[in-house]
């Protein structure tokens, strides 16, 4: 497939679609770290971790029409409230589900699966009822407009360096969280020996709520920037889901480096190959290929090195 | 459950009654109630309950939850559909196309002759193995790539979800030589037999029903050999069964492959029946709600699996038709209330409400229902609680 192309030109086709991944890496980081939060941490399945992105896009998209109709003074600065109220809209109706759904089903991984899927389901439909079922966009200010210029061939678009740069401010972020705050040291505790943490005293149905709440307040963040670079749609969460459980599996499901190591590898796989191939089969090679690697080392490219 | 000497004694027990009470609703009394048409829909729906079936044993039984179940379902079904779409494109059907005798689709996307893939697909005998072959060999695949590393539980369904997305990205891709996302369509006659007649309908309806019932007694064949009590006991103490010298793996890769064959069978039906064959039947949402006519009908009961088939096939087409907005929504209840509230589904209600009423109408001692595998768990510190299920497996 390389046939006919020169050194150079290779180079820049490399270069220019590695540019491209980066869109779909933030993507897949966004959401991914939330869904590896959940599952790394809780064992669960949250099958409608792109419901909450989108319910994070649709905030983001009320809080635009919001900002355009009444504050239009302020609209430049009205994602960062957007992201903020994304954030706290989505971990509300995730201490909710929490509550009301996931608590039950600690010992019944499976089963959570299915149950945040029919979730899944009654979102969407809710988003379709309310939102309607066309694409909905939103106006982005005017400093997101734009790209700059690096080379002659290759410029990058703020909006997509501008997310990508709030996916590596919140994979830090997470980090810090998890493994240099006292909370994070809970969570981890909990994870590594329930019975032992409720021992020392931590409250570990609480430490469970905060997390998956945690969990779902990030897919809101992942949706409030996905409306930056994307349009959104009742079902744009869907198409995004199984993409994203790989890449926690394939970054080996504990580790938030694996995390951002497989969504680059992942992300960047399928848009180099696209240009060589049709978008579907790219798609294909990439996910058979993945899964191919799982097949031979289930673990995931980080595991953590635990004695089983 | 034991198995009874003679078949007649097996019949008049409560287990044969239930199986009698099943055949006489599909094969007399849908039929006589049911417009050729509505057959033909019930007949869809059992298709799916081969999957169903399917899981029941390699879901409820052995605790392994396939997401991928429409990538068998559909192989079958694809398998069928090659075979009758090139009986349908004789030369001189497609005399008007620049390649006649080729599928219409090949000619519309500029191939001009057949795939080597699509060549066998000729002789019947072929595609009848191959109908269940080409599901076993992909499901004798994954599970030996997966179940002898000790993959399993939620690594299993979200892998197997992933391959119905695979599949489903491929078949559309590749226009070509799959049909592409119309699918595989305008098929007309099997061996030269007219199947979109009424009678063709009717009758591959009763063939349909014979088929589920030959499956269902494989399975319960199985279930009540000391390989499905391995099943079961793989299913709550997998270590235990792997430390009494049973090669754990083997025995889930039966049982995958044996759901896949269910499965694949279910599919060529579903493209006889229904006439087509799509990416749509085969894809992640697809192969999910497989799993929820088996969890409603019951994880545990081959039986109950039938009935989940046709109830929410049923009701699925009942919404679309008048309140198409408000079926996600039950879907979705569906989903949680077979979690949440229900665990054993309909099944497990007609053991808890119907069997003691049946047992003071006919002044019988209420039967003891069938004893559910004792767990040993004993982490959880609860008393053992019929309603909470304590078959899935507990991975971590």
């Amino acid at each position: 497939m390389f046939d006919g192309y020169t050194t150079s030109e290779l180079l820049s086709i490399f270069a220019m679609q590695g540019f491209a991944g980066l869109s779909l890496f933030s993507v897949f980081v966004l959401m991914a770290l939330g869904l590896a939060i959940i599952f790394g941490q809780m064992g669960v399945i949250n099958m409608a971790h792109g419901e909450f992105m989108i319910l994070g896009a649709y905030t983001t998209y009320l809080t635009s029409n919001l900002f355009q109709s009444y504050l239009p003074s302020l609209f430049s600065g009205y994602f960062f409230v957007a992201m903020l109220l994304a954030f706290v809209v989505c971990a509300a109706l995730g201490a909710l589900i929490e509550w009301a759904m996931i608590r039950h089903l600690y010992r019944r991984p499976l089963d959570t699966l299915l149950a945040t899927w029919g979730l899944s389901l009654i979102m969407q439909q809710a988003y379709r009822s309310i939102f309607g079922a066309r694409e909905v966009g939103v106006e982005l200010p005017e400093w997101m407009m734009g790209a700059i210029q690096v080379t002659d061939l290759v410029e990058l678009p703020i909006n997509g360096l501008f997310v990508m740069i709030i996916a590596l401010a919140i994979a830090l972020g997470v980090y810090l969280l998890m493994y240099r705050s006292g909370w994070g040291r809970k969570v981890r505790a909990v994870v590594q020996n329930r019975p032992m943490a409720e021992a020392v005293g931590i409250n570990s149905a609480g430490v469970d709520r905060a997390t998956f709440a945690l969990g779902c307040g990030i897919a809101g963040i992942a949706g409030a920037a996905f409306t930056m670079i994307g349009s959104t749609g009742p079902s744009s969460g869907q198409a995004y889901i199984v993409d994203t459980f790989l890449v926690v599996v394939f970054g080996g499901a504990q580790s938030l480096i694996g995390t951002i190591v497989s969504a680059f590898s992942i992300s960047q796989a399928q848009s180099t190959m696209e240009f060589f191939m049709s978008g579907s089969m790219a798609k294909v090679l990439t996910l058979l290929v993945v899964v191919g690697i799982l097949m031979l080392r289930p673990e995931g490219l980080m595991a953590l090195k635990v004695r089983r | 459950m034991k198995t009874s000497a003679s078949p007649l004694k097996w019949l008049a027990s409560r287990e044969g009654l239930y199986y009698l009470a099943l055949a006489l609703l599909l094969v007399v009394i849908l039929p006589l109630a049911l417009d050729p048409f509505r057959l033909n829909m019930v007949g869809k729906y059992l298709t799916y309950a081969f999957v169903a079936v399917g899981l029941v044993m390699c879901w409820g039984k052995a605790g392994i939850l396939s997401l991928g179940q429409g990538v068998f379902f559909g192989l079958g079904g694809y398998c069928m559909a090659m075979f009758l779409k090139l009986e349908a494109s004789t030369p001189e059907a497609t005399a008007i196309q620049s390649t006649p005798g080729i599928p219409d689709f090949m000619d519309w996307n500029q191939l001009t002759e057949l795939p080597w893939f699509w060549e066998p697909f000729h002789s019947f005998a072929f595609t009848l193995i191959a109908l269940i072959g080409v599901p076993v060999l992909l499901a004798l695949i994954i599970g030996l790539a997966m179940f002898t590393r000790r993959v399993g539980g939620v690594y299993f369904a979200i892998i197997t979800q992933a391959i119905a997305a695979i599949l489903t990205i491929l078949i559309i891709g590749q226009q070509g030589y799959t049909g592409g996302v119309n699918g595989i369509t305008d098929l007309q006659t099997l061996m030269g037999w007219d199947i979109r007649t009424d009678e063709a309908k009717t009758l591959l309806y009763f063939v349909c029903v014979g088929l589920l019932f030959l499956c269902l007694f494989t399975a319960r064949f199985v279930q009540n050999r000391k390989l499905g009590r391995i099943l079961v006991a793989m299913n709550a103490q997998e270590m235990r069964v792997r430390f009494s010298g049973y090669d754990v793996a083997a025995f889930k890769i039966f049982v995958f492959c044996l759901a896949a064959a269910f499965a694949g069978v279910g599919g060529a039906l579903f493209t006889l029946i229904v006439g087509f064959m799509s990416p749509s039947f085969i894809g992640i949402v697809a192969s999910i709600e497989m799993v929820i006519f088996c969890a409603l009908g019951g994880r545990l009961s081959l039986l109950g699996a039938v009935y989940g088939a046709l109830l929410v096939n049923a009701a699925k087409s009942g919404f679309s038709e008048s309140l198409p907005e408000l079926w996600p929504f039950l879907m979705g209840a569906l989903f949680i209330g077979v979690v949440l509230a229900f665990p054993n589904g309909l099944a497990g209600l007609y053991q808890t409400y119907v069997m003691p009423l049946e047992a003071r109408l006919f002044r019988r001692r209420t039967p003891t229902p069938p004893a559910a595998p004792a767990t040993g768990r004993k982490d959880d510190g609860k008393p053992f609680d019929p309603m909470i299920d304590h078959f899935s497996p507990e991975k971590s």
